[in-house]
């Protein structure tokens, strides 16, 4: 156990410093996106281990740099570069599977934000059982004829592309014949639905492709592969959620508001229930950054931390869950407060936050679905036996 | 930056681990006739791994780590039920005597310790965990009186450290005269706790440093070794689950095969390992940042308790109405982690320990 940084890292880290003094001031919402994100990358801090031939800052992988510019990133209160699933989910794949080709055409412009990605995986019979898709590509020439309907696309009503998965070869086995595309949103077929959610705003869509004619050059790694490719990418999403420095955040925000908040005119903080609550909550913060922190080292001395890793996206979704809910109680009536109303605190974030975050636990792989995926991988119990074939 | 154990750390546990395996057999916790003799061969065994000296002083005769170190030790024990008196013993009463001892004091008893030839009882629960029932010391011409309720590692004690009503630390003879011992029946048999009733009873103030400061280094040291040993016996509970779901069959298949008792198994696993972080950490902060001690240490004490009754009685319920029964000695474990949890005071004792700490309220 040492938790101190080498001076080789403190030495980068008074670089990263340097850089937010210099150039904080040209960062979002002052300055324009494109060029802040443009600049990350040119100064390493964003696409940082990307080969340069594909637009990339092309530093070795080093999490622990990768921490301490969050870290920097953190306290500077600066924003860190884009984050769209074309960034983190996308990219990574093509890196892994992709062709020379694509990875040319899409990785740097990309990466600037010039081309916004969505994802089409799930469906409205596909959820939890992905490869249960039924969105249909059949072959015509050069082309592929795209009929079905995804769901859950964020991004969807701005993005200039999709990576999507599509049904390909309906005789094989499910798993077997699904095949990972890439094509243009802008394809005439394809019709975008805001899906409202109970915090009131769009912050899905559904998708309706009929008969969208797409090259079959889209298609990432080969016909049929799509499964595997999919799962590269799942990965990269699982790895994003739970995020333990959100629930920092979450921490701080309801301290502050226990020492603000008066009932009756004492503070919440002197409240006995609700400070014992705000207590239980700060260990299992503590109990996940330390977690974190565990992962990380397991990461750079290239061991497997088995279970250990494999329980993050659900303690992490449902500890931030449990936050907003505090803060919702911590807050009493207020607490049942949205929108624009009069006397509504931090913007209606609490309220807006408590239910979003209960998309988080479902998508990305619910809960139960997590669960099995700790009892069967991690602990290494039997899996549910199948369903006899009706 | 190495948030881990070292490889000399993990082998120190595995090979605690490897003798407790061997030596600390169920069979050997079940002989209430022997206890005692059970106990002394326990100690005697891990003395030669250095246990009992693990945070004292080179110069005594001790292997003198750090307190992650003797919090690796805690969960091994934790994990074997071993009934080694460990948290008083060879944790607080030596932090006792290093933080507040003269060098003589230091020299006469830390020895003893060190090999394991001598056992140290701690009695501190009212400063730990609040007086009840009227217990408290007070001080008269430097002899003691009044009584202090759940004295740790108690019965075999040698020699007594004990906190006074004003924060001041003593060291009493075991056999001194005006000192009454009343053992108390407990929920665990693998450690002993009792009452020590003082009636102007001699005793050797521990006066150097700062003794109120060190009482606080104790208590602090002692809640992290509750929770290492609640991590050890808590993941023993959920092995023990897990293996027995993959064996037991119901309705022609492993019950570990049905998905409520996977998830069973998973909330556990879930719950437990974020745990482990949190009491290195607390472990490590305590000798590295300790300014944080007071805090980290309650909140692992607080946080480990209440994942451990959830562990307890989840793992319990996964074996069925075995689990329930003397058969399987799964209660043991069971009622290891109950004692864990109410020591040096309960998880919203802690807690109120952590908002204080932090300044959020007033003492």
């Amino acid at each position: 156990m040492d938790l101190s940084y080498s001076p080789e890292y403190e030495v980068f880290r008074d670089e990263v410093r340097d850089f937010a003094r210099d150039f904080g001031d040209r960062a979002p919402p002052a300055g324009d996106v494109r060029e802040w994100q443009t600049l990350l990358i040119a100064h390493g801090y964003a696409a940082r281990t990307i080969p340069k031939d594909y637009g990339g800052y092309g530093a070795a992988p080093d999490v622990l740099k990768s921490r301490i510019i969050a870290e920097e990133f953190i306290a500077a209160g600066l924003p860190m570069g884009m984050s769209g699933q074309g960034i983190s989910m996308l990219v990574p794949t093509l890196l892994e599977v992709g062709s020379e080709e694509q990875k040319r055409k899409y990785i740097a412009p990309t990466l600037r934000g010039e081309i916004v990605w969505c994802q089409g995986y799930s469906e409205p019979g596909a959820g939890s059982d992905l490869a249960a898709l039924t969105t249909r590509a059949t072959e015509d020439g050069d082309d592929f004829i795209i009929n079905g309907q995804k769901i859950w696309t964020s991004t969807a009503a701005q993005a200039d592309m999709i990576f999507c998965l599509v049904r390909t070869e309906p005789d094989k086995p499910k798993h077997e014949g699904i095949s990972y595309i890439l094509f243009s949103m802008k394809t005439p077929g394809i019709e975008v639905r805001p899906l409202v959610t109970m915090t009131g705003r769009a912050e899905f869509n559904e998708v309706f492709f009929t008969d969208v004619r797409v090259p079959k050059s889209g298609v990432v790694a080969g016909r049929g592969l799509g499964w595997m490719v999919a799962n590269a990418t799942l990965k990269h999403e699982r790895g994003m959620l739970g995020d333990p420095n959100q629930a920092g955040t979450r921490l701080k925000a309801i301290i502050e508001l226990m020492k603000e908040e008066t009932v009756d005119g004492s503070r919440l903080m002197d409240n006995p229930v609700f400070r014992d609550r705000l207590l239980k909550l700060q260990a299992r913060v503590h109990a996940m950054e330390f977690h974190g922190l565990r992962l990380l080292t397991s990461r750079l001395k290239g061991e497997d931390p088995g279970v250990a890793g494999l329980i993050v996206k659900l303690m992490g979704c449902e500890l931030n869950h449990q936050l907003a809910a505090f803060a919702i109680d911590a807050l009493g009536e207020l607490g049942i407060l949205y929108g624009g109303s009069p006397h509504l605190r931090n913007n209606g974030n609490w309220q807006w936050n408590y239910m979003f975050d209960l998309g988080l636990i479902i998508g990305g792989g619910t809960a139960q679905i997590q669960k099995n995926i700790i009892a069967e991988r991690g602990l290494g119990m039997p899996r549910e036996p199948k369903a006899a074939k009706a | 930056m190495e948030f881990g154990l070292t490889s000399e750390q993990t082998m120190m546990q595995e090979s605690i681990n490897r003798t407790l395996e061997r030596e600390c057999t169920l069979d050997r916790i079940r002989d209430r006739e022997r206890s005692h003799w059970q106990m002394y061969y326990i100690i005697n065994v891990l003395s030669e791994l250095g246990v009992p000296g693990i945070l004292i002083p080179e110069e005594y005769g001790g292997l003198g780590l750090g307190l992650l170190d003797a919090a690796l030790v805690a969960e091994a024990l934790g994990r074997y039920v071993a009934p080694m008196p460990f948290v008083g013993s060879y944790v607080m009463a030596p932090l006792a005597l290093t933080g507040a001892g003269s060098e003589k004091q230091q020299r006469k008893y830390l020895s003893g310790l060190a090999t394991g030839e001598r056992i140290a009882g701690v009695a501190v629960s009212e400063q730990a965990g609040g007086a009840r029932d009227g217990a408290g010391i007070t001080v008269k011409n430097g002899k003691l009186s009044g009584k202090s309720l759940f004295g740790l590692d108690f019965e075999e004690a040698n020699f007594f450290i004990v906190a006074d009503k004003f924060g001041g630390l003593h060291v009493v003879d075991g056999y001194a005269a005006g000192l009454e011992k009343v053992v108390l029946t407990t929920i665990d048999v693998t450690r002993t706790v009792g009452v020590l009733n003082f009636d102007a009873v001699e005793a050797e103030p521990l006066s150097s440093g700062n003794p109120q400061a060190t009482l606080d280094r104790m208590i602090d040291a002692g809640r992290i070794m509750l929770a290492a040993d609640t991590l050890g016996a808590g993941g023993r509970m959920i092995e023990k689950a897990v293996d027995y779901a993959k064996e037991r069959k119901q309705f022609g298949r492993v019950i570990g095969s049905f998905q409520a008792v996977k998830h069973l198994c998973a909330e556990m696993v879930a719950e437990l390992e974020p745990c482990r972080a949190l009491i290195w950490y607390a472990a490590y902060a305590f000798d590295a940042f300790p300014d944080q001690a007071r805090r980290m240490a309650a909140h692992a004490k607080a946080h480990t308790a209440e994942v451990g009754t959830f562990v307890a009685r989840t793992a319990t319920e996964v074996h069925g109405g075995m689990g329930f029964t003397d058969l399987l000695g799964l209660h043991y474990w069971f009622k290891r982690i109950g004692f864990d949890r109410q020591a040096l005071g309960g998880p919203e004792k802690n807690r109120h320990d952590a908002a204080v700490a932090q300044g959020w309220i007033g003492n």
